[in-house]
Formats: C-alpha cells, structure tokens, sequence
C-alpha cells in the first residue's frame, strides 16, 4: 500500500474524478474534482495533487491533495463528470443538472449552466443519479426512469426518453456517438440508439437467475462492444453486448453493492472497482496474450459463451483477454488497494498512472504509482 | 436524586421574554425544541428553537477527528483476544499513541485557522485533551515503573512546554545571545526540564564572555554532565542508580556549601535547583506556569525513583504549594490530580462533567478496558462503563447528518445494547435518495435485523408507489421478500389492466424471473403476460394449456376467473379445436365454480386485446345472459371434439 495517504475531507465523498489531460502529452493528471453526499451543505471541490516533476520517492507528503476551490452545490452529488478542461457537469439527487465552470486564473468555480427540474415525478422531484458526456451532449438518467439529452450551451432539452424504465436508472455510458447503454434497479442493461425516435431500447440485456439490481457500467475502451458492470451482489460481469442476452464472464469480486466499475482507459488490460464493503480491487490480466493458452484454461467461470473462442489463426492479440476472465489459473490478478477495515469506498478514478478514490470515512486517497 | 455536580449552565433564547410567556420544550435525540407559549389555543409564538447541546461535532475540523478515531477504534477492537496481555501492552501504546497523534493533527489544524474566538476555545480545550490523554497513557497505558516514570513524565511536560525551544532559537538567533533579557530564562526553563545538553550549549556562550569566571562555568557544566539519568535500558537497577544518584548529589551539596557559584546568582540558583531547592523553584514559577510541572521538576531533582503509588503524595503538595491558596481549583487540576492518584474512574467522571461531548471519554475508557485497567463494576442500568459512554457517543453521533455511519461501529462493539440502540437508531436516518437507503439496508442486513429491513424497503416501496413507479416498488419488495407489498403492487398492476386494457411496464413483467415466485398474485400477473404473449404470437394451444393451469391451479384470483373465461372465448371460437375434450371439461367445472361463487364478472372489460370484436355488445348485458352464451360456446365446443373423437 505504499504511495497511498488518507486526506481527510469532513464531507463525504460520493464521485472523484480527474480531470482530463490531453491526449497529446505524456503528462500525468494532477487535478481532480470530488462532490459530497449526505451533508447538509454539500459542495464540488477542485483539488491539485502539486507539481509532478519531483518523481522521488521521499515526496510522498507532498503528494497530499490541496484545496484549490470549492462551490456549493444543492443536494448530494450522485454523478460528476468533466465535460471539457473548464467545465463539470454533476447530477444531483434534487433532480438538477448543473454545469459548472472552474476559472483557471482566479481558482473560483461558478455556475455555468443548470436544468433544474431535470429529472422529476408527477409531484415532486426525483433524483438524477448518473450524467455522461460526449462534448457537448450531456446525457442524464435518474430515479423516475427518464433519459434526458441535453447540449451544453442550449437552455431547453434537446431530447426525452418518457418512461424508458419502469424501475430507478443507475447509471449511462456511451457505446458509440449514438448509442447509450443504461443499467437499472432490476438488473437490465438496456442499449438506446437516438437516431430512432420512440422510446423503446433497441436492446435488452439480463441475467436469468435473480434480478440483482446493477449499479454501475463501463464500456471497454477499445472494443466498444465489451461492457462491464457491477451491482448489489458485488459480481463483476462482462458482457458482450453483440450477441446473446447474457453476460459473457461472472466473477466474483466483492461482498456487498459494487459502486464503481472502471476500465484503465489506456491500459485496458486493468480494470478497477470499488464497493460498499470497503475495498478498492485492481484486476489485471496477463499481458502474454501471444500465447495461443486460451483454451484448457477455462475452468473457474461460471459462464461462458463460445463465440468467446478464439478463431482459428485469427490475431490473438486481439482476443479480449476479459472474454476468458480466469481467475483461478492466473490469467487474473486481483489486488486490494486499500487499507481494511474502511467505511464504503463510493467512487474511484484512474487515469495513467494516477488512482484517486473517495470513501464514506470522509477520505480521499490519492495512489500516483499504479502498477500497470 | 443523586446531587448535581456542577452548576447548570444556562442558555438564553432569543427573543424570549420569560415575563410573559412560558417555555415549552420536548426533547429530541440530541437536542431539545423550545417553543414559547401561553398556555392558550390561539396567539402563538411562531417560532420553534432547536438548542443544541453538542456543538462540536458540526465543526469541520473536528470532523476529521471523528472519522480518524473511528479507524482507529475499529481496528483496535478487532485485535486478537488470545494474545497475553503483556504481549500485547507496546500494540496499545501505539493505538494510544495513534489517538494522541489525531488530536495534534486536528490542533494545528485549528491553530492554522485564524483568529475566531470560538475556534480558539476549541483548540485550547483540545491542547487540554491530548494533556490529559498523554498523562494517561503514561501513568496507566504504559505503566512505567519507578525509574522510567520520572522520564517519561519529563517527556510529558517536554511535550507541553514547546514555547521553550522558540524562545531558545530567538536567543540564539540574536548577536549577542549572552545578552539577550531572555538569556537566563532558556537556560534555567533547560534546567528545569532536564535538557542538560541544550543548557550546557547555552551556557557555553556566557561563559565566552566572561573569561574570568571560567572554572566556575566549568564546575557547572561538569555537575550537568555528570547528573545520572536512569536507563531502563541497561543492566543497572534502580538501586544502583540511586546511589549513583545521590553520590551525585552530594557533590553538588558540596558545591553549595563551599559557596563555589557565590559571585553570580544565576549559577547559584541553578546548583539550587540541582539539589531540589523548593523555595527556588517557586521562585521561578513564571517560568514552570504550572502546578504539574513544578511536580515533574521537584520529582527529577529530589525523588527521581518515585514510585507510582507515591506519585499522588507529591501532586498534592505540589498543587498547594503552587497555587495561590484563594484561587479556585480548574476542572484540569483535578483531573490530573485523579490520575496521578490513580483513580480512573475519577478521571473519567471529571472529565465527563468537564467537556461537552463523549469523545473523549468514550475512546480513553474504550482503551484503558481493553487494558483490562477498569474493574468491570455494573451500572444501575446493566451495562458496564466502557459500554455506556460508547453508547452516549454514538446515540450522539446519530444525531448528525452524516455521521451516523460511524455510529454504527460503535453499536457493533456494544455486547448488551448495541443492537437495542442500533434497531431504534437506524430507522430514523431520513432516506433521500435510493443510494443511501441502500447503504441503510445494507448495515441492516449485515446484522441480520430483517425487521428493519423490511420496514425501510416498505417506505421506499410505498414512496415508488406513490409516484406510480411500479417497477422501483416491485424491486423493493422484492429485496424485502415482502409478500404482501408485491401482491399489492400486483393487484395496481391488475387494476391498471382492467382500467386500459394494457399492461403497463411491460420491461418489468416480461423479465420477472424467479422473482414471480414471491407471491402468488404475482406470479399470476406474469403468467398471465405470459399468455398474452403466446395468444400475441399465434401458439394457441400453449396459451390455452396456460389459461386453464391459471384457473385450475388456483392461482387466479376469483374475481379474475370471469375475465380469464372471457379470454377463453375467442380460443374457443377458433376454427381449429384447441381445448381438449379434459381440457373443455375443467372450463365447464370452473365455470359452474364461478356461478356457485357468486363472484361478480367485470362487464366492461375491453376485448380489443385479444383482436377479438363479440358479435354483440357484452357489456350490455346482463350477467346470467353473459354466463347462458358461454356455456353454450364451451359445449358447443365439446361436441366437436367428441364428435371428433
């Protein structure tokens, strides 16, 4: 657990995120953004983890994240997102879609944008409990089983999904510029493509067995039709969203709800999750993907489909190792990030070399050398 | 009624004008709601204060603490019990010295934000408490034997009288150090600390300045060099260095006598000093400013192999002797009086009184039991002391908006009425969104208290329910295995039926899964989707198997069995013969069923469903008239099949 201190915040952490960095530079991120839950004044804060050209090891301390700004914010933050370099979007459990605008010179955040009655019931409001971006559409599901997509900049929404779900939506992820994918309280993923009109998904996606409510989803980074998810049970589940209405891979990860599943975006060989039971686990798939093992080693899943075989002579490298997802024989490493005995870890964020997570102890934790 | 220890304070309300009017109150978990009132039905007071008692845990500096001892506290509860408790005495001095490192954490915290008097208050109190902390950890935790107390108490006041070394680095730091006005009070707050290194340093500088007085500088630094220190590291025992030490101090006796430091009174005081002069002592009390380092200082200098049961002897006297005899005692002085005299449950019981707040109390007792320090004496009410204050502490915490997680924690190490207070407790966090009544249910389930359980999913099915999200209302009941709310939700569903002739959320019903086992009226609902969709998809004789199943197998509820008939018709109708002859026959017995029953058909039940148009308005007629056409329909029916065997 070395390079991994305790900042301790006095709210609640319910997301973390970093903020993004070009693409372009190798640099690694060194700000982040964090929203509070369950306070009675909850806010968005802007943090920098300082300068990252000291690489030494004796810097641990000053690694201890500072507070640049921070902007109140009505109701719990139950999703964040950076749109751009300057602005954030959050979701807020009052139902409102806030865009907010983090001024570089003078370090003060301010409200750029807000849709207020965003997610609603016929009385009162609902909770609006994920946003997803693709600048500049914003994408938000809540509790009243709504899909609303907005455009940055634009007062009135631009699109609305009536009574996509009968049940409470958890969360949203793009799978192409058109296409969504949402998991709900009982258990379905279900695909939109906004280019049909009507409110019915293109496609639905369960578990037979038990309707275990899901609460979050990531789409692999390259290969947009692998999806990860998590939820009550603290399973992992992989899926491939071309074929079937199963998952491809179950696994067994954590012992109570799984809040955040995360593909490394670069290395997506390495994924991260994070639960209610307090740990933060990094699963890691061998990298010697050029060797042709993928049969005879399939034992420990629980389901598999055949399609998941390689093709004969096809390129292996190209074979998604999480399609296999082993993790009896080694193919599959999982490793505890955290310090035991915490309090629920609500939300994590990894990009290159830099994890950052916030727990209910009223911590953050910042790791700036992930092994990946 | 027992005595009150202390006075009550008094808090005024604003506004409130007792000559008038009354005060009327009710008390809260942590708080108490005032409200004034004349006694009347009309002409109130608009008003309703909320006093709070605790204000601390709002501050959010003070926060951190909370959340950082809350770690620490799990973890030590979760040390193993089978060890030996002498093996395990350095593992609690480290959690000791854990706790008191939070506290200093959160002080310079405090110290850092400025100058609000508030703010100020808090950080003094909290000096206060890692004093306190220290000094017990030192006397009980640690247990130092005779030998070893002198120095650690030493390092105890060391770490208390830092002002010491910032005065040291401005001398230092002037030109002319040996000049400075400060000069004198460095070296001899050194000397009375026991730094004899740092004051020998010091004094080498007076001693360049004044070449004339050099053997006399010598003599002194020889005396400070050569004062024994006790060593628990080494063989030596304490005896021997008792006799090391006395030896020692016969020297400096002599020096004394032989009026050696005579020409300058600085250097005498200090030799005075060296041999325990109290009237010097006293002397320099501005520079001790308290009573307990006066104690620490006559203890090096006169009695540094103190045993711990003497200890209370000397902190007596030493308080008399420093305090003005008119002044009046601080709850601090009692409370380290207490713990020099060893009396725990003194020191718990003042400071109880003393602060405002069941931190403190509750995590020193918490540890000091795992020490096995405190005889396990039961209160009036069952439960031991470690167990009460940790329950006041964390009923405390549960008032707070968002610490009442950590609350839990403390519930869970509470053997007798942790669970009593966590099942009363927990059903009163408010639940705003579905994520945080999923975290509720969670600690529920954890601990297996179904009842609670049950009773969360039920508010938050209902809320569903109420904003008509049916699907969010059936998952709850789901998770509650509650089957009386999922009949409920499937009678809404039902109704919805009949009233539109549709089924709503159809995502939900198509995909129930085993979940349609919960109960009974659900599983007829997605039985009864499930026959829709076979009629939908053309597959007559499943849908037909599955209607009669529904009626025969009871599972339709009776006032449904007119419909189901009803949506026999048009399977009847079909050109091919789709009911087996048995099959006909149960219709035929469900039907007089039905009549014997006298349950009442719904007549206008729409049709349109089905793609079945009657050739005659249904709803227009009347009930035996109804029941006459079908029979005839289902007989007519059964011919044909025996007719065609």
């Amino acid at each position: 657990m070395d390079g991994i201190n305790a900042k301790y915040v006095s709210k609640k952490i319910s997301k973390t995120r970093w903020r993004p960095v070009s693409s372009s530079s190798l640099q690694q991120p060194d700000i982040f953004a964090t929203g509070s839950w369950d306070n009675e004044d909850n806010s968005i804060s802007i943090w920098s983890i300082g300068e990252n050209g000291v690489s030494s090891m004796d810097d641990e301390f000053e690694g201890d994240p500072q507070l640049l700004c921070e902007y109140k914010h009505n109701g719990d933050v139950l999703d964040l997102q950076f749109l751009d370099q300057d602005r954030i979007v959050t979701a807020s459990s009052t139902g409102a879609v806030t865009i907010f605008r983090h001024h570089h010179n003078s370090q003060t955040l301010s409200v750029s944008q807000l849709w207020e009655r965003a997610h609603h019931y016929p009385c009162n409001n609902a909770p609006c409990t994920g946003v997803v971006c693709n600048s500049p559409e914003i994408v938000t599901v809540g509790e009243d089983g709504r899909i609303m997509l907005f455009r940055a900049d634009q007062e009135g929404v631009l699109r609305t999904i009536e009574m996509a779900d009968s049940s409470a939506i958890h969360a949203v992820t793009f799978l192409r510029t058109t296409e969504i994918l949402t998991v709900n309280s009982i258990g379905q993923l279900k695909l939109w493509d906004f280019r049909q009109p009507g409110n019915e998904p293109s496609q639905i996606l369960s578990l037979t067995g038990d309707r275990v409510p899901l609460h979050c989803v990531d789409r692999h980074p390259n290969q947009q039709h692998i999806v990860a998810t998590g939820g009550q049970d603290g399973m992992l589940c992989i899926w491939d969203v071309r074929q079937g209405n199963m998952p491809i891979s179950l696994m067994e990860a954590h012992t109570s709800e799984m809040w955040e599943v995360h593909f490394h975006p670069s290395n997506p060989g390495h994924l991260f999750s994070c639960s209610e039971d307090g740990s933060l686990l990094h699963w890691e798939t061998s990298s010697n993907t050029d060797t042709p093992s993928l049969q005879g080693n399939r034992i420990k899943l629980l389901i598999i489909s055949r399609s998941a075989i390689a093709p004969a002579g096809g390129n292996q490298s190209l074979i998604n190792a999480w399609l296999t997802g082993d993790s009896s024989k080694g193919h599959l490493e999982t490793t505890h990030m955290l310090p035991s005995q915490m309090l629920s870890v609500n939300s994590l964020d990894v990009l290159g070399q830099c994890l950052v997570c916030g727990t209910d102890g009223e911590a953050i934790y910042v790791n700036r050398y992930v092994p990946i | 009624m027992e005595e009150v220890d202390v006075e009550p304070t008094t808090t005024p309300i604003p506004g409130f004008d007792s000559n008038q009017k009354h005060l009327g109150f009710v008390w809260g978990p942590g708080d108490i709601l005032v409200y004034e009132t004349i006694y009347k039905a009309s002409g109130g007071c608009p008003f309703v204060h909320e006093v709070r008692k605790d204000e601390d845990i709002y501050s959010p500096i003070l926060r951190k603490l909370f959340n950082e001892s809350h770690h620490i506290f799990v973890g030590l509860q979760r040390i193993r019990e089978d060890l030996p408790s002498k093996n395990k005495k350095p593992q609690f001095v480290s959690i000791s010295k854990n706790y008191r490192s939070v506290i200093r954490a959160c002080m310079e915290e405090l110290q850092q934000v400025a100058g609000i008097v508030y703010v100020y208050h808090v950080s003094s109190c909290i000096i206060t408490l890692e004093l306190i902390w220290n000094l017990c950890e030192v006397l009980f935790i640690d247990a130092a034997p005779a030998g070893s107390l002198v120095l650690h108490l030493l390092d105890w006041v060391r770490l208390h009288k830092a002002d010491v070394d910032e005065k040291a680095r401005e001398v230092l730091a002037s030109e002319s150090p040996a000049e400075h006005q400060a000069y004198w009070d460095v070296v001899i707050s050194y000397v009375l600390q026991g730094r004899m290194d740092e004051a020998r340093q010091v004094l080498v500088k007076q001693a360049a300045l004044q070449p004339a007085a050099r053997v006399m500088f010598k003599l002194l630094d020889n005396l400070l060099m050569k004062m024994p220190i006790f060593n628990p590291g080494e063989t030596q025992t304490l005896t021997e260095f008792d006799v090391k030490w006395r030896h020692w101090r016969e020297e400096v006796d002599h020096c004394l006598q032989d009026q050696s430091f005579a020409s300058n009174r600085h250097l005498e005081d200090i030799c005075k000093i060296l041999v325990g002069d109290e009237d010097v002592l006293l002397e320099y009390k501005e520079l001790l400013s308290t009573w307990y380092h006066f104690l620490v200082t006559r203890l090096l200098f006169s009695h540094p192999t103190v045993k711990p049961t003497e200890l209370h002897y000397y902190a007596q006297s030493s308080m008399h002797m420093f305090l003005d005899t008119r002044s009046v005692p601080e709850p601090l002085d009692s409370i380290l009086l207490a713990a020099f005299e060893f009396d725990i449950h003194q020191v718990i019981k003042d400071c109880s009184i003393a602060l405002n707040n069941w931190w403190f109390v509750g995590h020193l007792t918490d540890l000091l039991d795992h020490c096995k320090l405190l005889q396990s004496h039961n209160l009036h009410f069952g439960s031991n002391l470690r167990e009460f204050l940790l329950l006041e502490y964390a009923s405390g915490l549960f008032t707070h908006h968002s610490l009442w997680q950590l609350a839990v924690d403390y519930f869970d190490h509470c053997p007798e009425f942790g669970r009593v207070y966590l099942e009363l407790q927990i059903e009163r966090v408010p639940l705003d969104t579905e994520r945080k009544a999923l975290k509720v249910i969670r600690i529920c389930e954890q601990r297996q208290m179904t009842e609670q359980v049950r009773s969360i999913c039920k508010i938050m099915a209902k809320k569903a329910l109420r904003n008509n999200r049916l699907g969010s209302a059936l998952s709850w009941s789901i998770r509650a295995k509650d089957a009386a709310f999922a009949t409920l939700i499937s009678e809404r569903f039902l109704q919805d039926y009949c009233a539109k002739g549709t089924f709503s959320d159809l995502d939900l019903i198509d995909n129930l899964g085993p979940a349609m086992l919960l109960s009974d009226r659900l599983t007829f609902l997605g039985k009864y989707r499930e026959f829709h969709r076979l009629y939908g998809e053309k597959r007559f004789s499943d849908a037909a198997k599955l209607l009669l199943s529904l009626m025969t197998a009871k599972i339709a509820p009776h006032s449904f069995w007119m419909t189901l008939l009803t949506d026999a018709l048009p399977l009847l109708e079909q050109k091919e013969v789709i009911f087996s002859a048995d099959q006909t026959h149960e219709l035929m017995f469900c039907l007089e069923e039905l009549t014997s029953g006298k349950s009442v058909p719904t007549p206008d039940r729409p049709m349109q469903v089905l793609g079945y148009t009657p050739p005659y308005p249904l709803s227009n007629v009347c009930f035996p008239f109804n029941l006459l056409i079908h029979c005839f329909i289902i007989c007519s029916n059964l011919y044909s099949c025996l007719a065609r065997g």
